[in-house]
């Protein structure tokens, strides 16, 4: 069994159930899931009352030609959609987001890396890759962020995040996430919103990188 | 409702088929089963859609759940062709993934509704909804027979703690659960009846362990 000590709150974990949860924390939700079997089982569960509401509507009338319609494609053969696995540390959520290729490391100094895995409006999630004992850029957000550990682990002060954990820190939060010692650490990030740095380089930096 | 008595297993009195019947009588075998319990219609069509590719039992389903799913698709301000155009993919992917059905695992309602939000954010949202990654498990009824009707019996309280649920309640968690997605919520009422949603959560769990176990012995 997989135990993880920071979950994901359960009214984000019915938001994802329920489809309403935005796309950056969706991919997050995605790749927990995948790692942990408590919240799985609790997102089953909150699906179950999804489906529950779902056969409790009252019937809208169908057309007899839609069902003509399916029952013509049966036999059909099914269109092949590609299939992703995980690929050491990145879950196949991920994977899938990249269509199944590596991710594009970029330096941002001090020997941490990036790679972009989803922007759109509504937001961003990134790979980060910090060396062991190394802080990430210290930063605030305008947003909720969500940071899950994908390898090794981080200390946020007295908090400690192995692989699995999920960190949620809302714009309240002005925090310095620090590489645990051993191996680096490998971290999957989602914001709604860019962040905005505390110190002057990597806010100059900021446009240039895309986060 | 089927009840795991002799006219039922022989009669075709649910319109099952020979195959569905024999996934009942392995089912009843059991162990550990409780004779009380049931398995629902649904789930009896879903297992002879699944396991012998019964057209008559996937009509079944289509009866009982396009109409509903529609109703459904509606909510999000969907005119009703485009709706159908919708439902048309949900009840196709029901037929061609009919293999990863899990009765242990999903009541067939909640199987297809999961199933639909993603189609409907698919296509609202034109992005692909992030799902996690697959269990991979041997589909096998016999040792997990007395989950798949725990499980209905979990679902037949979680429908009864709706139904008792105060209008102005419901009405929020209908919103939630089956309503337009374009608002893009971050948090969502989990819904009230939580002692069953805990309780769903903790059979959930003891399947993963038993898979696990399983998995771990071969």
């Amino acid at each position: 069994m997989n135990t993880v000590a920071h979950q994901i709150p359960s009214d984000i974990l019915a938001a994802y159930a329920a489809g309403q949860l935005p796309h950056p924390y969706a991919l997050v939700v995605a790749a927990h899931v995948s790692m942990c079997d408590a919240a799985r089982a609790e997102v089953e569960g909150y699906q179950m009352l999804g489906g529950t509401m779902m056969e409790a509507e009252g019937p809208v009338d169908v057309s007899a030609t839609m069902r003509d319609a399916i029952f013509a494609q049966l036999d059909a053969p099914a269109p092949v959609e590609p299939e992703y696995k995980a690929q050491g540390p990145i879950p196949a959520p991920i994977m899938a987001a990249l269509k199944g290729k590596a991710p594009k490391w970029r330096g941002v100094g001090l020997g941490a890396k990036q790679a972009l895995v989803h922007k759109s409006d509504a937001g961003t999630v990134r790979l980060l890759h910090i060396p062991a004992g190394q802080a990430m850029p210290d930063h605030g957000h305008a947003g909720l962020e969500m940071t899950m550990v994908l390898q090794g682990a981080f200390y946020d002060g007295e908090d400690r995040f192995g692989v699995g954990d999920v960190e949620i820190a809302d714009e309240e939060i002005d925090h310095t996430p620090i590489a645990a010692g051993g191996e680096p650490c490998i971290c999957l990030a989602a914001t709604d919103a860019p962040l905005r740095f505390n110190s002057r380089l990597p806010r100059l930096l900021q446009p240039i990188l895309g986060i | 409702m089927l009840a795991f008595d002799d006219h039922d297993l022989h009669g075709n009195s649910a319109g099952i088929s020979p195959v569905a019947a024999a996934v009942v009588t392995r089912l009843k075998e059991a162990p550990a089963l409780k004779p009380t319990q049931e398995l629902s219609d649904q789930t009896i069509w879903m297992l002879a859609v699944r396991d012998a590719r019964d057209r008559a039992a996937f009509g079944r389903l289509f009866d009982h759940f396009a109409p509903r799913l529609k109703a459904m698709i509606m909510r999000s301000g969907m005119a009703a062709d485009q709706a159908e155009d919708v439902v048309q993919d949900v009840m196709l992917t029901v037929w061609r993934k009919a293999g990863m059905f899990d009765p242990a695992r999903a009541q067939v309602s909640a199987w297809i509704y999961q199933i639909a939000r993603n189609r409907q954010i698919d296509v609202i949202r034109r992005e692909t909804r992030p799902v996690p990654e697959e269990l991979s498990q041997e589909t096998s009824c016999e040792p997990a027979a007395d989950q798949a009707l725990a499980l209905e019996q979990e679902a037949a309280q979680l429908r009864a703690a709706l139904a008792e649920l105060p209008e102005a309640q419901r009405t929020m968690v209908e919103q939630a659960y089956l309503g337009d997605l374009t608002h893009g919520e971050i948090r969502v009422n989990t819904g009230l009846p939580l002692g069953t949603i805990k309780s769903r959560i903790r059979l959930a769990l003891e399947k993963l362990r038993h898979d696990l176990k399983e998995l771990r012995a071969q």
